[in-house]
C-alpha cells in the first residue's frame, strides 16, 4: 500500500444552473493573458451538446486518454513508440478551430465614427491577428441549446443510443438538458504527464494537482491531443501549454479555487482524500463497465488504522489525514457511492467526480407531476426524459448500474425529506424509497444536509499544505521565500 | 588575411558565443527553450512544412557528422563507385526534400495571417540563412562532384584542427568560392543560434524514450520528512 493524498472534488449537477460563473472567476484571473484568451481551464457544457473544444469526447478524432492494448495501458495518442515520428508534426493536435478564434471588438469605432444617419457599430476583430472576423464559433455557443440540430444533436454520447430514444430526446416541448461544469481532473493516472516529451507536466505528491513547468516546456504539444478532457491548452503566443493549476496559491492557504469559491449553486465539493498509489495501475486497466465504480476502490477509508498508518510511514502530515476524515469527497463519492468519474472509460482516473443531475431526468417524465401511485417507486428514473444510457455515457463508462443507484439514492432523499417537510408522502413510502435505494435515515440526513446546508468550512476541507516544512527542510531558510508563494514568471514570456 | 579571418577567427567566435549564450540562457532564462510550434493555428501546411524540412536537414546533418566523425569510414565507402553515387544521390535527394520543405515553411509564415502573427524577426532571419545554406549546399553539390569524398579528406581535417585548438585554414582556402560561402554560412548559423528558436535543438526529449512514464515530484524529501 503506498498512501498518498489528493486534492478531490465533487460537483453536485443537480444544483448547477450554468451560469458561468465558476469559468469568469478563472479566466479574471488566470487566463486574460495574450495567447490565453481561448482558454477555459474551467467551462460550463450544456449536455446534450458538443462541448468544448468542439466534441471533445470523441476520441476517434482527439485520440485522447489510454487504450487497453493486449492488456497494458497505452497512450492512445502520441506515446513513447510514436514520439519520434511525431515530434515534428503531430497528427491529432486539434487547432484553433476546433475551439474558436478569440475576438473583441472594435469599440473606438463607437466613438470616433463621424456624424452619420446610421448608429456606428464595433465589429469583431480577431485578438489573434487583428483583423476583421465574422465570428463562428465561441466557448459556449452550444449554451441551452439542448435541442439544437447544431449542438445537441452531435453529441458523442448520444452515438451508443437506439434512433428510438434518440427521438424521443429531442422531441418538441419535452426537451431537458442539463450543466457540465469541467475542470482539469488532476487525474491520478494523467495522460497528459505521460506523453511529456520533457518531464515538463508533473503530479505534485502532496496534494496530487497537475501541473505544467513553464520553464521546461518545450511546445512539443503531446500534452494537447493526450488529455482526453481537453483541459491542456496550447498558448499560441508563448509557443507552450498551460493548463487549471487548481488555484495552488489558494489552496496552498487553506482557500478553496476560485471556481469553487465564487460558485453560486454551491454545487462544489472539495477535499482531500488518500488513496493507494499501487492501484493506479490495476484499476485503469479493468474492463470499460467496470471502471467507473472500480474508481472507487482507489480510494481509501482515512479512518481505517491500517490506512492512518500507511499514510504516517509516507510522511503525510496528521493535520492532512485528518482533513481527509472530514472530506466531503469521501462521503459522496465512497461513503455514499453517489459521485461518479466523468468518462471513465478515458482510464486517466479523473479525481473529480460529479452527482449526476435528478432534476431534469425526472421532470416531465409523464407529461405531469412526480407521481407516487406505482409500486414502482423509482419507474420516473427508468423512463427519464434524458435517458439512463446517456447519462450512463457520461458518468457511467456506458454501465447504467452506478448512475442508477447514484439517482435512486438522490431520489429516496428526497422522498425522505419530503416526507419531513411536506408531508405529501406518509412515512412508509418513504422509508420503503430510502429502503430500496440502499439508504437509510440517518444517511438521508446527512446527504441531505451536506448537499443543501453545508457552509464554506463544510464543503471545503483543505488540508494545511506544509510547504513552511518543505522549505525548511530543502534551503533552511523560510524567510527567503516569504511572500512567493504564487504563480508567476521570473522573466517575462516573450519569444526568442 | 580575409581567410585566416573567416576560417579560423570566425569559427571561434560562433563557438564561443554557441556554447556562452546557450548556457547562460538555459541557466537565467529556461523559459526561451521552445520549440515555439504554430500548429496549433495552422495545421495542413504545417504537415507538408515541417516534416519535411526536418527529416532532409536531420539526414543531410547525419552525413556531415559521419564524414566528420569516421571519414575513414566514408572515403572506404566511396571507393566503390556505386557506392558513391548512391551516398551522393541520397544527399541530395535529402537536402532538396529539406529546401522544398523549408520552402513550404516560408511561405506558410508569409501567408498564413495567424502564423505570420507569431513570427519574428529572428524566424526570418534564421529561416533565410537556413535556406541559403541549404541551397549553396545543393549548388556545392552540382557543381563540384563528390563532396562526400572530399569532405572526408579536407573539410574534416580542417573542423578538426579547429577542435583542436589548432587551426589549420590550408584544407579550406584553395576550396572554390561555393565551398567557402558554404562554411562561413554554417559558422554564422552557429554564432546566430543560441538567440533564435534553434536552441529546441538543444533539448530534444531524448530522455522521455527511458524515463518513467509517469512523474510524481514531492517538495520535499519523503525521506526525511518531519512529522508534526
Amino acid at each position: 500500500m503506498d498512501v498518498r493524498s489528493q486534492i478531490s472534488m465533487t460537483f453536485h449537477l443537480d444544483k448547477c444552473i450554468g451560469c458561468h460563473t465558476c469559468s469568469v472567476a478563472c479566466k479574471n484571473i488566470w487566463t486574460d493573458r495574450k495567447g490565453t484568451e481561448y482558454m477555459w481551464w474551467n467551462n460550463v457544457e450544456t449536455k446534450p451538446g458538443t462541448g468544448f473544444p468542439s466534441r471533445w469526447e470523441d476520441q476517434d478524432k482527439y485520440q485522447g486518454g489510454w487504450e487497453l492494448d493486449k492488456g497494458k495501458l497505452r497512450l492512445r495518442s502520441t506515446g513513447r513508440k510514436r514520439v519520434v515520428a511525431n515530434i515534428f508534426h503531430n497528427p491529432n493536435m486539434p487547432t484553433m478551430d476546433d475551439y474558436y478564434e478569440p475576438w473583441t471588438y472594435e469599440y473606438s469605432t463607437l466613438f470616433d465614427a463621424p456624424e452619420g444617419h446610421d448608429q456606428p457599430t464595433a465589429r469583431p476583430i480577431s485578438m489573434v491577428t487583428g483583423d476583421y472576423i465574422d465570428v463562428k464559433a465561441g466557448p459556449n455557443f452550444d449554451d441551452d441549446l439542448g435541442g439544437s440540430r447544431v449542438y445537441a444533436e452531435n453529441d458523442v454520447n448520444l452515438e451508443g443510443l437506439p434512433e428510438e430514444t434518440r427521438q424521443q430526446m429531442f422531441e418538441i416541448q419535452r426537451l431537458a438538458f442539463f450543466y457540465v461544469p469541467r475542470m482539469c481532473n488532476h487525474c491520478a493516472n494523467p495522460a497528459c504527464v505521460a506523453s511529456c516529451p520533457s518531464g515538463a507536466l508533473y503530479k505534485r505528491g502532496e496534494d496530487g494537482i497537475v501541473l505544467l513547468n513553464q520553464e521546461r516546456c518545450r511546445g512539443w504539444r503531446s500534452c494537447v491531443p493526450a488529455c482526453p478532457y481537453k483541459k491542456v491548452y496550447f498558448n499560441w503566443s508563448t509557443g507552450k501549454s498551460e493548463k487549471c493549476i487548481l488555484c495552488y496559491p489558494r489552496v496552498e492557504t487553506q482557500q478553496p479555487p476560485a471556481c469553487h469559491h465564487s460558485c453560486v449553486g454551491r454545487i462544489r465539493f472539495l477535499g482531500n482524500v488518500l488513496y493507494d498509489a499501487d492501484k493506479i495501475e490495476g484499476l485503469a486497466s479493468l474492463p470499460d463497465d467496470r471502471l467507473a465504480e472500480a474508481q472507487r476502490d482507489l480510494i481509501l477509508d482515512p479512518n481505517d488504522p491500517e490506512v492512518i498508518a500507511g499514510a504516517k510511514k509516507n510522511g503525510i502530515a496528521d493535520s492532512v489525514i485528518t482533513s481527509a476524515q472530514e472530506s466531503p469527497t469521501y462521503r459522496f463519492v465512497k461513503e455514499w457511492k453517489m459521485g461518479l468519474p466523468l468518462h471513465a472509460e478515458f482510464r486517466t482516473l479523473p479525481m473529480l467526480f460529479y452527482v449526476p443531475p435528478l432534476s431534469p431526468v425526472l421532470s416531465a417524465a409523464h407529461h405531469g407531476p412526480t407521481s407516487l401511485e406505482s409500486d414502482e417507486l423509482f419507474h420516473e428514473i427508468e423512463d427519464a426524459r434524458v435517458p439512463l444510457q446517456f447519462m450512463a455515457s457520461l458518468f457511467g463508462a456506458g454501465n447504467t448500474e452506478p448512475v442508477r443507484y447514484a439517482l435512486r439514492k438522490q431520489y429516496a432523499v428526497r422522498m425522505w425529506r419530503r416526507y419531513k417537510t411536506v408531508g405529501d408522502v406518509d412515512e412508509e413510502t418513504a422509508m420503503r424509497a430510502l429502503r430500496e435505494a440502499d439508504c437509510n435515515p440517518d444517511e438521508a440526513e446527512d446527504i441531505y444536509r451536506l448537499t443543501s446546508l453545508a457552509n464554506h468550512q463544510k464543503r471545503f476541507v483543505i488540508p494545511p499544505a506544509q510547504r513552511e516544512m518543505a522549505i525548511e527542510m530543502m534551503s533552511g531558510d523560510t524567510h527567503e521565500h516569504k511572500g512567493s508563494t504564487g504563480f508567476g514568471f521570473r522573466q517575462d514570456t516573450i519569444r526568442v | 588575411m580575409s581567410d585566416y579571418l573567416l576560417f579560423a577567427i570566425l569559427p571561434y567566435v560562433a563557438l564561443a558565443l554557441f556554447f556562452v549564450v546557450s548556457i547562460t540562457r538555459y541557466r537565467k532564462n529556461a523559459f526561451v527553450f521552445s520549440s515555439l510550434s504554430s500548429q496549433f493555428l495552422e495545421n495542413k501546411q504545417h504537415f507538408w512544412s515541417t516534416v519535411p524540412f526536418h527529416y532532409g536537414l536531420i539526414g543531410v546533418l547525419i552525413i556531415h557528422l559521419i564524414g566528420l566523425l569516421i571519414p575513414d569510414t566514408l572515403l572506404w565507402w566511396n571507393s566503390v563507385p556505386a557506392r558513391l553515387v548512391v551516398l551522393e544521390l541520397t544527399g541530395l535527394a535529402l537536402a532538396l526534400i529539406g529546401i522544398v520543405g523549408l520552402g513550404m515553411a516560408m511561405m506558410r509564415r508569409l501567408n498564413v495571417r495567424t502564423v505570420a502573427v507569431v513570427t519574428t524577426t529572428s524566424d526570418w532571419v534564421i529561416l533565410v540563412m537556413t535556406m541559403v545554406q541549404m541551397l549553396l549546399g545543393v549548388l556545392v553539390a552540382v557543381n563540384h562532384g563528390w563532396g562526400s569524398s572530399w569532405f572526408a579528406s579536407s573539410a574534416s581535417p580542417y573542423l578538426w584542427s579547429i577542435f583542436s585548438l589548432d587551426p589549420n585554414i590550408a584544407y579550406v582556402a584553395a576550396m572554390p568560392l561555393l565551398v567557402k560561402l558554404h562554411i562561413i554560412n554554417a559558422w554564422l548559423i552557429i554564432a546566430y543560434f543560441p538567440f533564435t528558436r534553434l536552441l529546441h535543438v538543444l533539448v530534444a526529449p531524448f530522455p522521455y524514450l527511458w524515463r518513467k512514464r509517469q512523474v510524481v515530484l514531492w517538495n520535499d524529501n519523503r525521506k526525511t520528512k518531519r512529522i508534526p
